[in-house]
Formats: structure tokens, sequence, C-alpha cells
């Protein structure tokens, strides 16, 4: 697994808040792709309710999971390709390995995967003495910054253009320029020369249709086609969940993905991958590879609780509308996953009380529901990880995130049973509030253990008189 | 069923009692205000606000004066099982209301949609829970669904920016009707911020235990209320508007902070 480092959300939050570049490229890819989106959603032939219909072809693929993947393993192994079940990250990236060395790679190149930066992929390739090279231009910025992935789609959005040239000055040996084309007319140079020396191509896997039996790769730059067809050796990695059962089925959770990811009707290319080349083909791997992870999801598929997450086809549109992402950037989230999705799935993959910062640290406002391509509630979920978090959980190995809030809300809730209680502890409170620092009737500081209301803002003053209070005084005669 | 005023005839009762003076002969359904604990500790102006607009509406109003909390602080904390100690309360003391109205589509988003989720194991509650929530309306909704009033005769001289609240927007999909009634007020001109559809940060808890992140959201807000060029910014969830009320504050801007409640209930 890779690294992970979700203890530090409040920190690298504070970090990305503090972070000017970051707050305008988050600005700038929420005004673009937030909107964009929702603007593609309402656009569709069907209407926006076809992310209905795709939430139940999801729930209905992954009630059938085992029985689908079976299907997808024997068309793939018939068509000449070999498909591996691995439990665990560790399995992945060992299988990924045994099949480089066997086949004395030397050098790979990658399309866009999260599930290998979730695995850890590129630094198990790279201990073993093998030059990973990542192909998307995004990945390609970071990997040559060595840094992670901020965003799912968009991973080196927290770099501007004059990051980037810098970058490029020092990495790439080219003439200073903070020219868009130019800077991307570098990176594909480079990156060319790279393609065709290339002994094998690693991706990840957008969609699998067990009908059929194929993957679907999609890219905006071709670069992924370019990944898996020009290398002697494909290998696939695909999170367990990403299968649907029908062709048709398959069209709509692809039209949606594109919507959501990129406001797109369709990518720009999508490949269709079903074993290595054919005698007679011109194009294609001598070996294909397809490697199913599971890597955790097993217990999510367990729990009907969290089931529904196995349903996202991380697509990112959550991240593009989420108030909390836009301010924080997705290096906080100390994961492969950012934003609302990391924010549920990332707890149930890496541990939940590591990651309780995830699962807190959101308000609730449901913008990542409305912009799911899938419709995913992650709210709800959200809400149930708060649960296991408050009491504890055996089948999780929760343990209860903080004892005196615990003691706090059993305290009120024995204080909300009785109003005169309750009026009791406000009459206290306002009094008690009239020794605190205050300017023109607003409190400016608060005491333990809610003293971060007033670190930037201030608070209105309890009133004297409740509500009902002056009700029953006036009304009841 | 929910009790609801006969939409043809309620205009027309109006203007007779604007009009002649009269008063309605038709007893009216009864209302009953369930107030957010943030309203009724900290802003019982707007529960009063509240109060006038239904009254000078012909409404009768009563009010469960044991109420305290729906839960939602704690159901959103993770602790339902003290989020059921209040949903249950809440229920026993609604149970035999009227139409119920409140000032916060957060509380209502709670009682609708959260209620169903915490009793899901105890079918019973779980009845007794959606036969309440069929009949509870946020202010704004009730007024422009169910009585199907939009102008109230108010007035406020200023340029109003209206904040789409989240559970009220996405929870319960209450979107045109604030801005229908705020376009009916006299001398009000209303004017749409960039992102009013975006959390303010209040979150609850959230503000407390992140108030990094919070205060990042806030200040946005503050700052695309400043930029629609109002000078007063108004919701219908008072937890937002503390939340903002709060950040203007502290940045010493003149913005005011309303609830829609006071600006319906503003005479000139």
């Amino acid at each position: 697994m890779s690294d992970i480092s979700t203890e530090k959300y409040i920190e690298e939050a504070r970090r990305g808040i503090a972070n000017p570049v970051l707050q305008k490229a988050l600005v700038g890819l929420q005004d673009r792709f937030g909107r964009g989106t929702a603007e593609a959603y309402r656009r569709l032939p069907e209407g926006p309710d076809l992310r209905i219909k795709a939430h139940e072809i999801r729930e209905k693929a992954i009630a059938n999971l085992d029985v689908l993947l079976e299907i997808l393993a024997d068309k793939i192994r018939a068509n000449g390709g070999h498909l591996y079940f691995a439990e665990t990250a560790q399995e992945a990236v060992d299988y990924g390995l045994a099949v480089a060395r066997r086949n004395n790679v030397r050098l790979v190149v990658k399309g866009k995967s999260m599930v290998s930066e979730e695995i850890g992929l590129n630094p198990a390739l790279e201990a073993a003495g093998i030059e990973v090279v990542e192909t998307d231009l995004g990945e390609y910025i970071i990997q040559l910054a060595g840094e992670k992935p901020s965003h799912i789609i968009a991973p080196a959005v927290h770099k501007n253009r004059h990051d980037i040239a810098d970058l490029f000055v020092q990495k790439l040996g080219i003439r200073r320029t903070t020219d868009p084309p130019e800077l991307t007319h570098a990176a594909r140079k480079a990156l060319r020369a790279k393609f065709l020396a290339a002994d094998m191509g690693t991706s990840g896997v957008n969609m699998a249709c067990a009908e059929t039996g194929h993957i679907t790769t999609v890219s905006n730059e071709g670069n992924i086609r370019m990944a898996t067809t020009m290398p002697r050796v494909h290998v696939a990695f695909m999170g367990m969940e990403r299968i649907v059962a029908r062709l048709d089925e398959y069209e709509i959770i692809l039209r949606l993905l594109c919507r959501g990811a990129a406001a797109q009707t369709m990518g720009t290319y999508a490949s269709y991958i079903g074993g290595p080349r054919r005698p007679g083909e011109s194009d294609g791997p001598d070996e294909f590879h397809l490697v199913v992870i599971d890597n955790g999801r097993s217990r999510i598929l367990a729990d009907p609780q969290f089931r529904e997450m196995l349903y996202c086809v991380r697509c990112a549109a959550c991240l593009n509308v989420c108030p909390v992402y836009g301010k924080i950037g997705g290096h906080s989230y100390g994961f492969a996953y950012s934003g609302p999705v990391g924010a549920v799935v990332t707890p149930l993959l890496t541990g939940i009380n590591r990651a309780k910062d995830l699962c807190q640290g959101e308000t609730l406002c449901g913008a990542c529901r409305d912009a799911c391509s899938m419709n995913i509630d992650l709210p709800r979920m959200l809400l149930a990880l708060r649960e296991k978090l408050a009491y504890g959980d055996a089948a999780w190995q929760v343990k209860p995130a903080s004892r005196a809030e615990g003691l706090a809300y059993r305290g009120w809730s024995w204080l909300i049973r009785n109003r005169r209680l309750y009026e009791l502890g406000l009459k206290l409170a306002a009094t008690g509030q009239k020794l605190l620092p205050h300017r023109k009737g607003m409190l400016r500081r608060l005491p333990p253990p809610v003293q971060g209301w007033t670190q930037s803002r201030d608070l209105h003053p309890l009133a004297e008189e409740t509500f009902m209070e002056r009700w029953r005084r006036t009304r009841k005669s | 069923m929910i009790a609801t005023i006969n939409p043809q005839e309620e205009p027309y009762e109006k203007e007779k009692k604007e009009r002649y003076g009269l008063i309605p002969m038709a007893p009216k359904p009864r209302t009953t205000l369930f107030i957010q604990c943030l309203v009724d500790t900290v802003w019982p102006h707007v529960a009063e606000a509240m109060v006038g607009v239904l009254e000078g509406l012909g409404l009768e109003l009563d009010c469960p004066t044991d109420q305290t909390c729906c839960g939602q602080p704690a159901f959103n904390s993770g602790f339902r099982r003290e989020a059921r100690v209040a949903a249950r309360r809440f229920i026993e003391i609604f149970e035999k209301s009227g139409t119920i109205v409140s000032p916060s589509g957060s509380c209502v988003y709670m009682v609708r949609h959260h209620y169903a989720e915490l009793f899901k194991d105890e079918p019973k509650w779980r009845a007794r829970a959606q036969r309440i929530a069929a009949r509870t309306y946020e202010f704004s909704e009730f007024l422009v669904d169910v009585l199907k009033v939009e102008d109230l005769g108010a007035s406020y001289p200023g340029r109003v920016t209206y904040h789409d609240s989240c559970h009220l927007l996405r929870g319960i999909r209450v979107k045109e009707q604030p801005r229908r009634l705020l376009r009916k007020v006299a001398g009000l001109e209303l004017v749409e911020m960039k992102n009013s559809d975006y959390c303010c940060g209040f979150g609850g808890a959230f503000a407390v235990k992140y108030p990094d992140i919070s205060a990042a959201m806030v200040n946005d807000k503050v700052d695309h209320v400043v930029n629609s060029g109002a000078d007063t910014v108004v919701g219908c969830d008072t937890g937002c508007l503390l939340n903002i009320a709060g950040a203007v504050s502290r940045r010493g801007l003149s913005i005011k902070t309303m609830h829609i409640a006071e600006i319906l209930a503003h005479r000139r």
C-alpha cells in the first residue's frame, strides 16, 4: 500500500489554505468543472435522472460481483490474456513486478491510474531498478516534481504554469517558457522517446464489461492508448468493483463518467481492450494481464451501510463541487483518493480511526451527492462513519474517537429531555458569557473546548430570554 | 393527510381582511411552531418575526413550549443514541400538533429525512416520525407552496443577496421560494452573489473542530456577499446566519445578516 498520512488532515489543510497558487487553481477548477458537470447532466438526452439509472446498474453489478468477475476472467483468458486476483496491495504489486522481471523490463510507461497510487506500484517498480514514467501530462509533471496527485482527474491542479516552467527547465533542460502549448510540446517530446523505448505499459481501468469481456480506458491525451498498445506487455490494474454486466449498461456508465470527470460528452480517447494482439493485428501487446484488486473492498462489500461506496467510478465530480476540497486541496486527504470520495473510501480502505478527521472534517453540505455521476449518497456514509467513531465498532476495529465528546453528548441528551433544566443551563451560560471578552454586542473569545469558533469570527451571545419563555410569558393568559 | 389552507381561498381571505378589515369566518387549520434551538436561544427575534408574518395571514398559532432540540447536532456527530432521545421527545411533543412550521431548513431536513434513518430498526417510531414529517414545513416553503402567498406587504429598503443553506437547498430542494418572497418585498433589490449555493462553513461542530477550514469557507462567503454589492445577506437558516454574522463582525464590515422572516415582517 502506498504512504498513508490521513492523520495530518488538519495540518495539511492549513497548509493548503495558506497556499495562494493552490487557492487560485481550486477556484478555477470548481468554477469550470463543478458548474460544467451540472450543466452536462442537465443536457443529457435522457435527463439528469440517468444518474438514478446508473446507480441501479451499479447496485446490480455489485450485487452480482462474483459472477461478473468470473465471466470477465473467462473471456479475458479465452482471448489469450491473463487475469489475476490480488487480495492485497502487496499481491498486486508483486504480480506486476513478476511480469516485469519475466519479460526483462527496464522501462515502464504508465497510463494514469489511481488504483496504482493506492497500491504503491511506482515505488515498488523503481525499487526493483525499473524506470517508471507517468505519461499523463499532469501525472508526468508531479512525477518530475516528486509529488503526489492532488486531484483524481487533474493530478497537478495545484501547480501553475510558472511552477511547471521552472520544473521543466530543471528536469528537461528546456529554454524557459510559460506558454502552455510550448510546455506541453516539451513534455510530449520527452514522453515520445519513452513510449518508443518502453518494454511494458501499465494502466488503470475505467470500467470493465462482463458480457463482452473487455476493459476500457479513457483519456484526453491519447497517452493511455499509446502506453497500452506500443510496449510488448500491458498490465492493467482495476479495483474489483469496476465492472458492469452488459454493454448497454456499460455505455450509460461511461457517458456519465465522462460528464462527471470533465463535463465532456465523451473523453477524447476511449480504448476497448480484451486481450493481447491477435495474429494479423497491427497494434497491441504480446502479453495482456489484468490484475483485479481487492485490498479491503470485500470488507466494504460485506457491510450494507458502505456497499454503495463500491458503485463509485472515481470520476471526481464530487471534488469539483466540494466546498471543503475547494479550500484545502487534495494533499490534505493523505491518500490516493481525495475530496468527498476520499473522505469515505480512504477510512474504509486504510483505517477509520486513523482517518477520523476525513470522516468528521466535512460540513455534510450535500453538494457531492448532487454532483455524483452514480448518484451515490456520500453524506449518508460520512454519517455512518461518524457513528462508528462515536461509539466504536468491533467489525471495523474502531475505537471511540473522543471520550470527552461522548460524555458531552450524553450530558446534552439529559439536558434536552427537560425544558426546565435546559433553561436553567441556558441561564447559567447567559450569565457566564458576560465574563467573556465582547465588542459591539458580539463575543470575541470563547473558552475551550469551543474556542475554535472565535478563532476567526465572533459569536452572537445567547439571548436574555428564550423565545419559549417569552411565549409562555406573553401568550399563556 | 397534510393540513393545508385551500389555495384558491387564501388570497381572497387575505384581501377581505386587508380591504375590509374582516376577520375570516372559517376556522383556520392550526399551525404549530417548531423553533430551531439556535433561534430559540440566540436569535428569538427571528421567531417573533415569523409569528408576526403568520399571524398577519390570519393563522392561529400554537407553540409547545417544552420543545428543545430535534437531535440534529448529536446525529451529525454520529451520536445516534443521544439523537434518538431527542427525536423521540420531538415526536411525542409534536404528535398532536397541526401543520408544523420551522424557521430552519436544516431542522426540517432532520425531521423529514434523517428520522427515517435514525429509526430504521424501529418501525413503529419510524412510522410515527413519518406522519409528523409529512406535515412539517420550512417557513418560506410553507408560505409559497402551502399557503400560496408570495406578497406579504413587506417593505425593506436595500440591496439584498440570498444565501442558499445546504440542507434547505439540497436536502429539501427549496431554492426559488425564498427568492420569490424577496422579489415581492417593496424597495428590495435582489442581487445574486457568486456561489450562493456553496456551504458557508458552519456545519455545526465542524466550525469548532475544524476552525481553519470553516474560517476559509465563511470568509469566501463573505467576500462573495461583499462583491455582490449587497448591503444585506438573507438566509433561511440561523446556523449559517450566525456563522456569516460572526465573520462579518470580526472583519468589521457593515453588512447586515438577516433571516428571511425579519425581512418579511419588516414594514416601512
